[in-house]
């Protein structure tokens, strides 16, 4: 129960048709496949938009004839290229681990799509510490572009993969106390529940929570393009001083894997900020939200097999082109601060991060644990300025949304039975010692 | 052999094989590669168990954060004698003797315990019984709610007028703080010692 798993419905659903163990890795494998197929279109259509956007900025066309309009299929073109050009090796390189290195950063760069919700249902593994295992596997890309590096046998690449490393070992700090600050708000490390708990409202939204969570996105946002050793923090490749930095000695193929974990991993950090700051798969606006994500959840018309709902997977469907574009744009930016600020000093992106992002990060956490006691102080039970109380929220998000076909549901109004005193119970203990009440009737007069 | 015994399998393979490869090298970013293999499969192992939050805190902190560091510092000394270490025959001898006395007191002590019964008593903890319900969808183990200082697995049913009993609240808190010293202490070492130069002395000297 505590994981739901979208596989394990699509392997409940297949359950009739094969045997479940069957059934578990045929699900398995179906949501890897349709990871990979984001993970490899990301690269495909960023790409694309990297050459275009920065060919405007320029005041250039970028690509205009690859494809027919708007040079489209620029980026097959270029896979194509990359395919046929010799991998080369390096007489000196450590030929295992430099084989290896791009593989490693892909895995890690994919992996986190493996947690990513794209809408209330559409997750591969939904756990209940979603984020602590995104943030974990974001931190190990910069093992494959150490050991890629460190194996190629060269200076610059060596100086290139030291660079990286000390930048993410102090950029993963502030990335993951701003991650935390929304948490703080929304008291689950579920993504899941973190994105339904801001459907509505657009100040249901945790960028509009209180103070430290609006600056905490920006934040966040300047520290995760840093995370993408992306410019102007791209001090890892770094061109005009390291030749091409940590994949100087790459070629073809290889050299293509580190550009498509840098892709990916931008629509990563994007969709994080996404489900973080921006509402998830919400579009803001109530009187689009109930009906698409809670009235149409139910509306089943009997199509397609047993156990299909189609208003529930079409509610899917906008919720996902929702996120996706949200997070998108947020690529856009990344790409349009790429090709609009000149890159900074090694010494100035440790600053940066060090004496400026980590103290702004800490104070603005301080702050977010703060605020609803201030509130409360200020102005009763409320914690937020405007928006619908996240108490609300969270439990609508149990109630209704996430596991509307539910084990029976506690009937709170089988409260007023029981004689319980919670005067002079910690909350905690008052919670567990109601439900147990709850649960079993039979045990009447519970003191605590 | 179910789908959950083969990949333990693997995984399992994995771990025991990547450590043998770290003992076996004599490169040193190359073991630090294999401890990533042996590290992560363990962390694989840990999913398997259904443990999410101990295998996400084993790659962030084992593969995620060590690692890094030790490739760090590998890197920062790699051009000097320590990047291949070749074993002496007699540190051979050595850890070969240390290894199979730690593999044998391991079979004594697996052989020795009556994994029966204890498959048995964890099924029995394992029931839903010895779960307290917070919420409609939350749920709180006893070891977890006795970290806080509260023990619902005790004191919910206790006769009235009974003492609360103790929780792990104290000893969880002095562990935080030792290793809060220990990492304000680790800072202090690391910090830079500022070497000052004969001509930097003799500037300001003047």
């Amino acid at each position: 129960m505590m994981t739901t798993l979208a596989a394990s419905t699509l392997a409940e659903f297949m359950n009739g048709y094969v045997s479940p163990e069957l059934a578990l890795m045929l699900a398995a494998l179906f949501h890897a496949g349709v990871l990979l197929l984001v993970f490899a279109h990301a690269a495909l259509i960023f790409i694309w938009l990297e050459r275009k956007v920065s060919g405007r900025i320029q005041d250039r066309l970028g690509p205009t004839r690859c494809g027919g309009r708007f040079g489209w299929a620029q980026g097959l073109a270029d896979g194509i290229k990359l395919i046929q050009k010799e991998d080369l090796i390096p007489r000196d390189a450590d030929a295992f681990l430099f084989r290896l290195a791009p593989y490693l950063a892909c895995i890690a760069s994919f992996g986190g799509f493996m947690v990513l919700p794209f809408a209330a249902d559409w997750v591969a593994v939904n756990l209940d510490t979603g984020l602590f295992l995104l943030f974990a596997i974001l931190s190990l890309e910069v093992l494959g572009i150490v050991l890629a590096g460190y194996s190629s046998g060269s200076k610059w690449s060596l100086f290139g993969g030291m660079r990286e490393a000390a930048q993410m070992v102090s950029y993963e700090i502030p990335l993951a106390i701003c991650g935390l600050i929304p948490i703080v708000a929304a008291g689950t490390l579920n993504l899941t529940d973190v994105g339904q708990m801001q459907v509505g409202h657009f100040g249901n939204w945790f960028l509009f929570h209180d103070p430290f969570t609006f600056f905490a996105f920006f934040v966040y946002f300047t520290v995760a393009t840093a995370g993408c050793k992306r410019a102007p923090f791209d001090l890892a490749e770094a061109e005009s001083e390291l030749v091409g930095g940590f994949h100087t000695e790459y070629s073809g193929m290889r050299w293509s894997y580190f550009f498509m974990a840098e892709y990916a991993s931008m629509l990563l950090v994007s969709g994080v900020a996404t489900l973080l700051f921006l509402g998830g798969w919400s579009t803001g606006l109530p009187f689009i939200d109930q009906p698409i994500f809670v009235d149409l959840k139910s509306w089943n018309p009997g199509i397609g097999p047993e156990g299909f709902v189609l208003g529930s997977y079409i509610s899917n469907l906008i919720g996902m082109s929702v996120f996706l574009l949200k997070s998108s744009f947020l690529v856009f930016v990344q790409i349009w601060v790429r090709w609009t600020f000149p890159r900074l000093r090694i010494d100035q992106v440790m600053t940066t991060c060090l004496k400026y992002l980590v103290p702004m990060s800490c104070f603005l956490f301080l702050g977010a644990t703060m605020w609803p006691l201030l509130m409360a102080m200020g102005k009763g039970q409320k914690t937020t300025i405007w928006p619908q109380p996240l108490g609300d929220r969270t439990v609508q998000v149990h109630e209704h949304v996430l596991h509307p076909i539910n084990e029976p549901k506690i009937q709170i109004a089988d409260r007023g039975e029981q004689t319980v005193d919670f005067s002079e119970t910690p909350v905690i203990a008052k919670e567990a010692i109601l439900t147990e009440a709850m649960h079993s009737p039979s045990e009447q007069g519970i003191q605590p | 052999m179910n789908g959950g015994q083969v990949l333990f399998g693997i995984f399992a393979l994995l771990t025991c094989g990547g450590a043998v490869a770290v003992a076996l090298t004599q490169n040193v970013v190359r073991m630090a590669f294999w401890l990533i293999v042996s590290l992560g499969s363990a962390s694989g192992l840990f999913f398997l168990l259904n443990a999410d939050f101990v295998g996400a805190t084993q790659l962030l902190i084992y593969v995620g954060g060590t690692v890094v560091l030790l490739i760090f510092g590998v890197m920062l000394t790699t051009s000097g004698p320590l990047l291949k270490i070749p074993s002496s025959p007699g540190e051979l001898i050595q850890s070969a003797v240390v290894g199979v006395l730690f593999i044998s007191m391991f079979f004594f002590t697996v052989w020795s315990v009556d994994w029966e019964h204890v498959a048995n008593t964890a099924r029995v903890h394992d029931s839903t019984t010895d779960t307290v319900a917070l919420q409609n969808d939350t749920t709180g183990r006893p070891i977890g709610m006795a970290f806080l200082g509260v023990r619902p697995d005790r004191d919910l049913g206790a006769a009235e007028g009974q003492p609360l009993s103790t929780g792990y609240f104290l000893p969880f808190e002095i562990v935080s703080m030792h290793l809060l010293v220990v990492l304000i202490g680790a800072a202090y070492l690391a910090r830079a010692k500022r070497q000052i130069t004969t001509a930097e002395s003799r500037s300001e000297v003047v």
